[in-house]
């Protein structure tokens, strides 16, 4: 029996190149207060805080331990941390409601990638003995996955850019997203290669950011939200780290995460992809066997603005957001973490609160 | 109601200085295979693995979980990396357990590591970034001060610290997996031994290790038939506090008080004194287990110190505390929270050998991290809760 959890609330930083007046505290602060505003609560009422982030990104050992400030531990609090992408902070607080002891949850993501320079950065993410000492940087691995992927025929260059276009076109209407704008395939297509065969666009924007969510259970869900986004599934799942053992062409741990998050059980109105590259969406679609019908990355997507560590977490409020708005009633988000996809969480969230009956939570 | 939790498996490695016989997935496999051997099981039969570790720079490798999925089995699992700092052994065990608790899995395996060698996690620890105050001379230099404040407000004799270095390094003397094995330790030898950051000496810091814990946990239902008796995991808890701020007790933390009041509440401890019968305590310097002593309600404040001079935390004690050695013993920091609650588990598992507490049957795992400010601790019992 799962206990039924929702999203309450959502609350982001405009995701920015380069924030260099304000440290990650600063950056999370006025954050926390917006989304706990939201479904009015203070930090006193939280029962559980979780974070996700990168000491590497900080350039530091313990990042996440000045970052406890933002969120003021005293008295004491009950508090974990992952070195991850916030949404699999979101997971460790979906686990903890389930124990049935404490009934509300802050989750908080914060990156600044800006100090580094990221795509040597992340090279720092592979194997140590045999892959980091080459320095394939991540741009250059995402295009081996590209070109593999366009090699299979399965997809074009016009697809990708495509998908640049539409997630451009998307952040108008993203207030925090960082790149925004109407581009036309033929002019992105006209572009040089950064890395063939990517181009610029192809990739995500390097960006500071900061991220909240707030879940509830229990009784006191409704009274925290008219329209909370129940989670009525979440699943995370890891291929092999060596690249040479997988079909970069595809994501079948997405595929496995979505089989048991529920998410071919219904119509998906929505879908927040955390696809850092224009063909990883293409990838991520087809895992996820999502068709025309579904509205893909309404926010613009790690292509609009891609603060590390907390654009998965961005993904799971911005279809939250969707479905507390109204706009959705069954909405899709998915996190990635790795290079090439090497991690994925898929978490189905919907305005009514239970997966098989349907009945229940609809306020 | 959460489901019950047991402990079904321990593993963990040799400790030592340098482990250049392994890499770092040579070594958490080795941690793994251990504990999937005593539990019964193999690689298919766990459902998730969570992998905890201190900070990536010590190794200098970025989420290294990415890497280690080919080894521990991973692929097309959930697997989860917990980082609270010094207390992640333990947290990352709660993680794991939690998953359990929450009926999302059957088994999980989880495994902490630290290959300090690779690094020097003085350096790591030392980094100095804009706004912020760098530690400058390590974990030692930051702990010194809050060691001088115990010993100034409980009025401790001065050789406290040095009991504890000696019973500890006696004590691994028994533990086949303990880095330190000195079997010359004395009181004059660790009163001899260079001031380092006065008032700790050489002989009364924990030694910088490589090596990695594991441990396969289950649900009721999936207990299977481990070497041993499972250890049911009857409580746990994590709390944390800020830094600093004017005003903040260090010496005896609020958060390791509230902490360990949560963990009794759910175990129904009401006198952890008569009720636990061995405690593995993160002791990384010598000083720490009369001011832990206090923190976790074993004895009054200021009177912590009296039970190791009076023998009550020695092997034969009457609340024997870190009979494997402990982090005095074996220090890879990531690991050293796991190895506490493990080792916990193996005793009231009758599984500690040497070392083994006659007739322990509720333990305590404690772990402690950042400036004395991340806390987390279970309680395991032979007895299903």
């Amino acid at each position: 029996m799962t206990r039924p959890v929702a999203v309450v609330a959502f609350a982001q930083a405009a995701s920015v190149r380069r924030e260099d007046r304000r440290n990650e505290v600063e950056m999370l602060m006025p954050v926390v207060r917006d989304a706990l505003g939201e479904c009015g609560l203070t930090r006193a009422d939280i029962g559980f805080f979780v974070s996700g982030s990168s000491d590497y990104l900080a350039g530091a050992s313990f990042a996440f331990v000045h970052a406890l400030d933002a969120v003021g531990a005293w008295p004491p609090i009950e508090e974990s941390h992952v070195e991850m992408d916030g949404a699999w902070a979101l997971y460790e607080a979906w686990v903890r409601l389930q124990l049935g002891d404490v009934d509300t949850a802050l989750v908080y993501a914060f990156g600044k990638s800006s100090p580094g320079p990221l795509r040597e950065l992340l090279a720092l993410q592979l194997d140590p003995y045999l892959m980091a000492p080459l320095w394939p940087d991540a741009v250059s691995l995402a295009a081996l996955q590209a070109r593999m992927l366009l090699d299979s025929e399965r997809v074009t260059e016009p697809d990708m850019a495509e998908v640049v276009a539409r997630s451009r076109r998307n952040a108008l209407g993203n207030p925090n997203a960082q790149l925004r704008g109407e581009t036309a395939v033929e002019a992105l297509l006209a572009e040089p290669y950064l890395v063939s065969p990517l181009r610029r666009h192809d990739c995500p924007p390097i960006s500071d950011g900061a991220a909240v969510v707030v879940l509830a259970a229990g009784e006191r869900t409704l009274r925290l939200s008219a329209r909370p986004a129940w989670i009525t599934g979440i699943d995370h799942r890891i291929e092999v780290h060596a690249l040479g053992a997988r079909d970069l062409t595809e994501s079948p741990s997405t595929a496995l995460a979505a089989k048991r998050a529920g998410v071919f059980e219904g119509h998906v109105d929505v879908a927040e992809l955390h696809a850092p590259f224009s063909h990883q969406e293409l990838i991520l679609r087809d895992a996820l066997q999502l068709d025309g019908h579904t509205t893909v990355n309404p926010s613009g997507g790690a292509l609009a603005a891609n603060p590390m560590m907390v654009a998965g977490l961005i993904r799971i409020g911005e279809a939250a957001r969707r479905v507390m708005d109204g706009a959705a009633s069954r909405a899709v988000a998915h996190a990635t973490s790795g290079p090439c996809l090497q991690q994925n969480l898929v978490c189905v969230l919907e305005a009514s609160g239970n997966r098989s009956d349907g009945e229940r939570g609809n306020a | 109601m959460p489901e019950r939790c047991a402990v079904i498996g321990v593993g963990q490695t040799r400790h030592a200085s340098k482990r250049i016989d392994v890499s770092i997935a040579g070594l958490v496999r080795e941690a793994a295979l251990a504990a999937l051997a005593d539990a019964g099981l193999g690689w298919a039969d766990v459902d998730a693995v969570v992998i905890g570790k201190a900070p990536d720079m010590f190794e200098g490798v970025m989420m290294p979980e990415l890497y280690l999925a080919d080894a521990l089995g991973s692929a097309g699992k959930p697997m989860l990396r917990v980082h609270t700092a010094g207390s992640v052994g333990g947290s990352t065990a709660i993680v794991a357990a939690r998953l359990i608790m929450a009926g999302v899995h059957r088994r999980v395996l989880t495994v902490a590591f630290e290959k300090q060698s690779d690094s020097d996690a003085m350096w790591a620890l030392t980094v100095r970034t804009p706004f912020q105050l760098p530690v400058v001379a390590g974990a030692g230099g930051y702990f010194a001060p809050i060691v001088r404040s115990y010993i100034e407000r409980s009025g401790a004799p001065a050789d406290v610290g040095i009991q504890v270095a000696v019973k500890d390094r006696l004590n691994a003397l028994r533990n086949p997996h303990a880095h330190l094995r000195l079997a010359d330790i004395s009181a004059n030898k660790v009163a001899e031994s260079p001031m380092l950051w006065d008032p700790i000496r050489y002989l009364e810091c924990c030694p910088s290790s490589d090596g990695a814990c594991a441990m396969v946990l289950a649900a009721e239902d999936a207990l299977t038939s481990p070497a041993a008796p499972p250890a049911w995991v009857v409580g746990t808890a994590m709390r944390s506090e800020p830094t600093m701020f004017a005003g903040r007790d260090e010496v005896n933390p609020l958060a390791g008080r509230e902490c360990a009041a949560d963990l009794y509440r759910q175990a129904g401890i009401r006198h952890p004194r008569r009720e636990i019968d061995v405690a593995e305590v993160y002791v990384p310097f010598s000083w720490f287990e009369p001011m832990w002593m206090e923190n976790l309600g074993f004895a009054a404040e200021n009177d912590g110190w009296r039970m190791t001079v009076s023998g009550a935390t020695a092997i034969d004690g009457d609340l024997p505390v870190n009979p494997s050695g402990g982090v005095l013993s074996s220090n890879p920091i990531g690991a050293s929270g796991m190895l506490r609650f493990a080792e916990a588990a193996m005793q009231v598992r009758s599984q500690a050998g040497e070392h083994q507490i006659d007739g322990a049957r509720t333990a305590l795992g404690h772990a402690y991290g950042g400036g004395s400010q991340f806390f987390s601790m279970w309680l395991v019992s032979d007895r299903r809760p």
